[in-house]
């Protein structure tokens, strides 16, 4: 392969798939390595801290599509305390400087300022791309900067971010010359937009295939909008309140009965049951759609309008659909792969309408079943045998008892058989959150038979440290672990120390790590980064303490990660990084 | 005077003393915390009712054998992210919802819409109900009327209209300019108006004319 020329070479590079292929590649030679970095479009950081901004830029000059994801996974239960890091300025601050190419931004649980955002738009004349999921920091001050400069935008995807409302200005920062958008996502911004902008917006974007509006959008601006977007393939709707009249109800049937293209549909914001019927044209069409956020349609709302929906593949869901409706969804919607029932009452052990009877029945009618999160009451062994044996395709699988520990409800005894017959039959299995009642047993089985796991997720679990040592020692695919509550110590956290190195985290909470554990870990391991976070009283008085009584305090919350980058100099006072 | 004022707060004391209700003596009720077990949950949409058939009851007595601290909130459990509990806590305050602490004025259809009405200057305020207007200029119209007793007179005796400035406050507690949305629209999260004078409205008043 030395003889080729470079192009050559590269071409060849060129149709490596992943991420992971490429940097295979680019350890076989310092030739292959020149090529393979110069030629690099796309870049994946699975944690912005593994590895400094300024060096990724300078391996990747040409990279165009930069990918960055900063706090831990637990960070969206509020575990993670507020100002703990994951800034977007300095990976932006490098690439503005080293990689002026750079056309895709996307962003995940990270902190993002309006400052940043400005610098963003400015500093990329060919940007295109920027997705921000579940970040924080920044208003709409700094969309308006996005929407101002960023003359070739293609796609603006909100999903879930804590935006500052500072007006409907943003929206209207949209050049007349801009007519490239295909993707608008603005669902999560809280306040008002104005309408004839966004009207105006969508009559002179031609491409637009997805469009996600808020809550404020009334159901007279979405019919007008839907008249301009015959192509559209996305849709999340404004509200859908019953303080409209009937006729701009028909209007928007008329107009969403034209998007023959349409596939996928959400929002329902403050959705009356009223409004449901209007919708019914579309279903036929539909492979995604997502309830979840509609409160206000019960049971037999949801159902009339599932079981009209055969070719679902995606359905996410409050937990009022109630046990009959997922036995409707499991006999209507047959090429289901994907499924997501969520709480509607947000306390510990809080009523759930939705038990394992329900998800016994999805497993029954959708074969296909490939990825499931699932909040409910409780669960028996039975069940998720059953379940594992009529779904055995699973890839992702959570389930989440609303009330810790809670023992199979038939039985009274603990889960592990349940889970157990999960990661047997679901060979393929890459993602587990577990709950309920569990001891070491349901590790051995997940260290035993989950080979492919690459992410597990633990809470009020196990009996001691042998359990987390299952895993440890069995999954050696494992990228990604987070615990809370569970009674897992320094033994396990010092069992297999190697295993760190291969993996993107480790996260645990309210377990039984000391500081001791956590220093022997750190300088056993030079190469991660061990953080560990106590909130009731700072480092000071961890410091202040001369005996071995501090040593074997138990640390709060505890952050392990591999890094290239050493430890990180915009950590709060609350981290110490050993 | 004063001995009977005292002696009626002691009988007050005494009332709450012999007052009948569930609890251990000397124990105060507390609406939010008593330990309850599992119920539907009170979703914001009001007349929610039991959607599960007699098979389910059992399960429900299940449930309501569940700890006495089911109502408890614990940090990060369920694993819910909290975009998505902020948004049910924005759902439930655009319903009509007896519990709500904030005053809304977001009443049930066919109740009337009165919200407050404030003119900066003026020694007080009106309440007007904004069902009763079919749209914007209406509304400006009904507004003037009302406040022209405050702009006129020996004052100011030359009233340009361009010199007020309709706003109103937001369901967010933003002060926002009457007029950018639709009527109906509006309505649904207009919780206040303020007309505003002078330097502060300077100008704003003109643009919109509807």
């Amino acid at each position: 392969m030395t003889y080729f020329p470079e192009e050559v070479v590269e071409h060849i590079f060129s149709f490596l798939p992943s991420h992971s292929d490429r940097n295979t590649v680019s350890l076989v030679c310092k030739v292959w390595y020149q090529i393979e970095r110069l030629s690099r479009r796309a870049v994946f950081v699975g944690n912005c801290y593994a590895v400094r901004p300024e060096h990724v830029v300078l391996r990747f000059p040409n990279v165009r599509a930069l990918t960055v994801k900063g706090k831990p996974h637990f960070a969206d239960f509020n575990l993670v305390p507020p100002d703990w890091g994951g800034y977007a300025g300095p990976w932006i601050e490098a690439a503005a400087r080293g990689c002026v190419g750079l056309e895709e931004l996307r962003m995940k649980r990270m902190v993002v300022s309006d400052e940043s955002l400005e610098l963003l738009a400015r500093s990329f004349p060919r940007f295109k791309v920027l997705v921000l999921i579940s970040c924080e920091g920044f208003s709409t001050d700094g969309l308006a900067a996005i929407a101002s400069h960023c003359k070739l935008l293609r796609e603006l995807d909100l999903q879930e971010n804590d935006v500052e409302d500072r007006g409907p200005r943003w929206l209207s920062c949209f050049p007349d010359s801009c007519t490239s958008l295909v993707s608008l996502n603005f669902a999560c911004i809280k306040g008002e937009v104005n309408s004839g902008s966004l009207e105006r917006l969508v009559a002179r974007s031609p491409n637009l295939r997805s469009l996600r509006l808020n809550r404020s959008v009334s159901v007279d601006t979405l019919s007008k909008i839907l008249v301009r977007t015959p192509n559209l393939q996305d849709l999340g709707t404004g509200n859908l309140t019953d303080e409209f009249q009937i006729e701009s109800y028909f209007r928007l049937t008329n107009a969403l009965e034209k998007c023959k293209m349409l596939r996928s549909l959400s929002g329902f914001w403050d959705a009356s049951p009223v409004c449901v019927p209007f919708i019914y044209p579309l279903c036929h069409q539909l492979t995604g759609l997502n309830l979840s956020y509609t409160p206000t349609l019960d049971a037999s709302d949801l159902t009339k309008m599932i079981s009209r929906c055969a070719k679902l593949q995606r359905l996410w869901v409050l937990d009022c659909i109630s046990d009959k409706g997922l036995q409707v969804v499991a006999s209507s919607c047959k090429d289901l792969q994907e499924l997501r029932v969520f709480p509607s009452d947000f306390y510990v052990a809080g009523y759930s309408a939705v038990t394992e009877t329900g998800l016994v029945a999805i497993s029954s009618g959708c074969p296909k079943l490939s990825s499931l999160l699932y909040f409910c009451h409780q669960m028996t062994n039975d069940a998720l045998i059953t379940i594992s044996k009529n779904c055995p395709n699973f890839i992702r699988f959570r389930l989440c008892i609303l009330e810790p520990k809670k023992p199979d409800a038939m039985t009274n005894q603990p889960l592990d058989e349940g889970f157990g017959a999960i990661v047997r039959e679901s060979k393929g299995l890459r993602r587990l959150s577990i709950s309920g009642l569990l001891t070491d047993k349901v590790f051995m089985y997940i260290g035993k038979y989950a080979k492919h796991l690459e992410m597990l997720s633990i809470a009020f679990a196990g009996d001691s440290d042998k359990g987390m040592m299952h895993v440890m020692n069995g999954c050696k695919n494992l990228r990604k672990l987070e615990i809370r509550d569970s009674p897992f110590g320094d033994v396990a956290l010092l069992g297999n120390v190697a295993n760190y190195e291969t993996m993107r985290s480790l996260w645990m909470s309210s377990c039984n790590v000391t500081l001791k554990g956590c220093q022997v870990l750190a300088s056993k391991m030079p190469m991660l980064n061990v953080e560990i976070m106590n909130e009731l009283d700072g480092s000071s008085e961890m410091e202040e303490n001369h005996g071995d009584l501090s040593n074997l305090s138990k640390v709060e919350k505890l952050y392990v990660y591999r890094t290239t980058a050493g430890a990180r100099d915009d950590a709060p006072n609350f981290v110490k990084i050993l | 005077m004063e001995v009977a004022a005292a002696s009626y707060v002691a009988d007050v004391d005494n009332f709450k003393a012999t007052e009948l209700r569930l609890g251990l003596p000397g124990t105060e009720e507390e609406p939010q915390k008593t330990a309850v077990v599992p119920t539907p949950p009170s979703t914001p949409r009001g007349k929610k009712r039991d959607v599960s058939g007699p098979e389910d009851a059992a399960k429900k007595r299940d449930g309501e054998a569940a700890p006495l601290a089911a109502k408890v909130q614990m940090v990060g459990w369920p694993p819910v992210r909290s975009y998505r509990k902020s948004c049910f806590q924005q759902a439930s305050s655009t319903k009509s919802k007896p519990a709500a602490p904030e005053e809304t004025t977001t009443a049930a259809a066919g109740n009337g819409l009165f919200v407050k009405v404030s003119m900066d200057g003026a020694p007080y305020l009106r309440k007007i109900d904004l069902k009763m207007y079919k749209g914007y200029r209406e509304l400006r119209e009904a507004l003037e009327a009302m406040f022209l007793c405050f702009s006129g007179g020996a004052d100011a005796p030359d009233v340009n209209p361009s010199d007020f400035a309709v706003t109103y406050e937001d369901k967010d507690g933003d002060l926002m300019l009457v007029g950018d949305v639709p009527f109906d629209m509006f309505i649904s999260t207009c919780k206040r108006l303020r007309i505003m004078k002078g330097s502060e409205a300077r100008g704003l008043g003109s643009v919109k004319n509807n």
